[in-house]
């Protein structure tokens, strides 16, 4: 069987599935924070096979990109859950709800 | 010379500022140092006098204040003519004379310091009045001297009845004073000068004719019904009696209140240039000297028949000058100042010793005070017009040019006038010091330092009118070559004024130094006309009338309409905006995840929605 470009996006399509799925669901902002991560991967795959199948280079320095990008996101994230910790003692995103207006 | 005649009124001003500043401590010496520094006033205002009256062409010097782009410059300067020097006498002759007076009068007042303080100011004031060369300093000036009669009327402010009197002098002014500003901004607009010779050469070369030239005279004329209390803005001047005596003197019948007449005067040109205005200051002036002198003649309080006397005789200067009688308005108005401040400084030596204003409470008072009685029955007769009492060539004067000018029905108004004048002035002398004592007050003669100013005064009344002829070739050259005297010596017309002197006196002489007919019995038989003369015509009841059921009904009306319609449109925007604010808060949860669902929700919403309107976008995909 002959592994296609179509292959790589339904892959990238269900991860970005799951992680959506997981951004709905979890109530705790640390487990938020993975599900976006997976987001990114989901994007930076497709990236990648556009690369290996489309022949442009540009897709794979996006991927690199994306991945940088979803570090610093995940240390500033991170620090946004720990500083909230402090302040509420919770990172129970049900109970955030202090934006209400 | 000329360069110096500013020294004239900075000297009362020095005073003013002195003796304000010094307060309470200066109590003693308050009167002397304002006294002094008229005097010195006084011989300054003599040296020009003598100056012009060897060359009486008029002399001006100016510098420049501002300058607008559209060469309108507005000036800083003086310009003294024969007018002017003959005021700058009038002027501080009366204040050193009132000043000295009052320095008796006020012996014993708290504050003593504050009155001379206020009454240097006034004069500082009416000194710049009538030295400014342009209409915008007379104006600043009109405005200054208005503000410090407000000052002395209320002296007393503790008393309701002087600080409401100190209101209404100033409220009812101001409606002329507006008028005045307008008339001078319009003159301002269209000649392009504030100068008074200058506004005088365009109105004589005939730059303001038809409509502009009237309309302009007319509100300059209106500034001048205000300050000088003629019909209908008259009503200020009788309730600004509640200030002290020397300050009515000076203030209400010897200088300011002469000031509208000397506007007039001063831009006399404008006035000249359109009959219909000059039609309207003569009428004005008749209808208000023989409407006031009507109302004299019930008068209770010394004071308020003095008021209404200068009333009546004010409207006399403003028929002069309205029928051309430069001259006459002119003299009328020095000759006024004498007497007029003699019977009011008179009037206040009778107060201070019966301790009343209301003239049925004296009586008898020529035995006991002699020098007051005396030169008080000089000023009377000086007013009523007797010759050879200064009054009396004033009033010639005046009824001539009424002759000159062919009003006839002015010369009768004025002749009527010139009775219930001398009718009103000697009831008053009669009640005043004749007859026997009705006062619980043993009253007695005041002291020199108040006489002396009397006999001073008296001494003016009684010999101004000799110098008629020098005045009238003096005041006349002010107004340039072209204008000749003109008079119709007509004999009857001395004659008609004295008989009708003859028959007021007598008249006041019957019913109340012989008692040959009741004064009472003459009340109920003209009941009717009794209660109006009474009541002032009820102007101030008609005034009181427009103001509640009009202006504040309107006003009521307007406040309605601001507080509803007004404040009503924009308190709804704001409610719109929070009912709009409170409906949107809603979608806020505040919950992270719900903002995440509605981000993801849109931008499929968008995706669908390019795909379905760009279905060759999916092309890009092999």
């Amino acid at each position: 069987m002959m592994i296609t470009l179509t292959h790589y996006l339904v892959i990238g399509c269900i991860l970005f599935a799951i992680s959506m799925y997981g951004v709905f669901t979890r109530r705790n902002a640390v487990a938020l924070l993975l599900a976006i991560e997976l987001i990114m991967l989901a994007v930076a795959l497709n990236f990648t096979a556009g690369t290996r199948f489309l022949g442009d280079a540009g897709g794979q320095i996006f991927a690199i990109f994306v991945i940088t990008v979803a570090a610093a996101e995940a240390a500033v994230g991170l620090a946004l859950v720990i500083a909230i910790y402090r302040n509420q003692k919770d990172v129970d995103l049900d109970r955030l709800t202090i934006l209400k207006g | 010379m000329i360069n110096h005649a500013w020294i004239i009124p900075v000297l009362p001003l020095a005073a003013a500022v002195i003796v304000a500043l010094a307060g309470k401590r200066g109590d003693r010496l308050a009167g002397s140092i304002s006294a002094g520094a008229i005097f010195f006033s006084l011989i300054i205002s003599l040296k020009f006098f003598a100056a012009f009256l060897v060359n009486p062409a008029a002399k001006e010097v100016s510098w420049v204040w501002l300058k607008s782009a559209g060469n309108l410059t507005l000036e800083v300067g003086m310009l003294i003519d024969p007018l002017t020097v003959i005021m700058l006498v009038v002027v501080t002759f009366v204040s050193l004379m009132v000043q000295i007076y009052s320095m008796g009068y006020m012996a014993e007042d708290e504050g003593k310091a504050r009155y001379f303080a206020f009454i240097s100011l006034f004069t500082f004031s009416m000194l710049g009045l009538v030295l400014a060369n342009n209409l915008v300093m007379v104006y600043m000036f009109w405005e200054l001297v208005g503000l410090s009669s407000y000052l002395l009327i209320g002296f007393w402010y503790h008393k309701p009845e002087a600080a409401n009197a100190g209101k209404k002098a100033f409220v009812v002014t101001r409606f002329g004073d507006l008028g005045f500003l307008i008339g001078i901004l319009v003159l301002g607009y269209f000649l392009n000068t504030f100068n008074i010779i200058e506004v005088g050469t365009a109105a004589q070369t005939g730059k303001l004719t038809g409509g502009l030239g009237t309309c302009v005279a007319l509100l300059i004329f209106a500034g001048a019904v205000g300050k000088s209390a003629q019909f209908p803005l008259h009503i200020w001047l009788p309730d600004a009696m509640e200030g002290p005596t020397p300050v009515s003197a000076l203030i209400h019948a010897a200088t300011m209140v002469a000031a509208g007449v000397f506007l007039v005067a001063r831009v006399f040109p404008v006035f000249t240039a359109s009959d219909t205005a000059m039609l309207v200051v003569a009428y004005v002036g008749g209808f208000t000297a023989i409407f006031a002198a009507t109302i004299a003649c019930v008068q209770d309080d010394i004071k308020r028949i003095l008021a209404y006397s200068t009333v009546s005789q004010l409207g006399y200067m403003m028929m002069a000058l309205g029928c051309g009688g430069y001259f006459a308005g002119v003299f009328h108005l020095m000759t006024h100042a004498a007497f007029k401040a003699l019977l009011f400084l008179a009037a206040g030596s009778v107060i201070h010793a019966v301790h009343t204003n209301n003239i049925w409470e004296m009586g008898g008072l020529i035995k006991r005070m002699g020098i007051t009685g005396t030169t008080m029955l000089i000023a009377a007769v000086a007013l009523a017009g007797v010759f050879p009492f200064s009054g009396f060539f004033s009033k010639d004067a005046i009824l001539f040019a009424a002759l000159d000018a062919g009003r006839m029905d002015l010369l009768v108004l004025g002749i009527f006038t010139a009775l219930l004048t001398s009718f009103y002035i000697f009831r008053l002398f009669f009640v005043v010091f004749t007859g026997k004592p009705n006062s619980t007050q043993p009253g007695h003669e005041s002291p020199a330092v108040m006489t002396m100013p009397l006999m001073t005064l008296a001494i003016l009344s009684l010999g101004l009118g000799f110098f008629a002829a020098r005045f009238e070739h003096f005041i006349v050259a002010s107004l340039g070559a072209n204008r000749e005297i003109l008079h119709q010596h007509n004999r009857l017309v001395p004659m008609f004024a004295f008989l009708a002197v003859l028959f007021g006196f007598g008249w006041a002489y019957l019913v109340y130094f012989q008692k040959a007919i009741s004064a009472t019995l003459l009340t109920r038989k003209f009941s009717l006309l009794y209660k109006l003369l009474k009541h002032k015509y009820f102007i101030d009841e008609i005034y009181l009338f427009f103001v509640r059921y009009v202006m504040l009904v309107v006003s009521a009306g307007l406040a309605w309409f601001d507080r509803q319609v007004v404040d009503g449109a924009v308190n709804g925007v704001a409610w719109l905006c929070r009912r709009m604010g409170a409906g949107i808060r809603r979608l806020q949860v505040g919950r992270l995840q719900a903002y995440i669902f509605a981000f993801v929700l849109g931008l499929i919403v968008l995706a669908v929605s390019l795909l379905v309107t760009h279905p060759d976008v999916m092309a890009i995909i092999p």
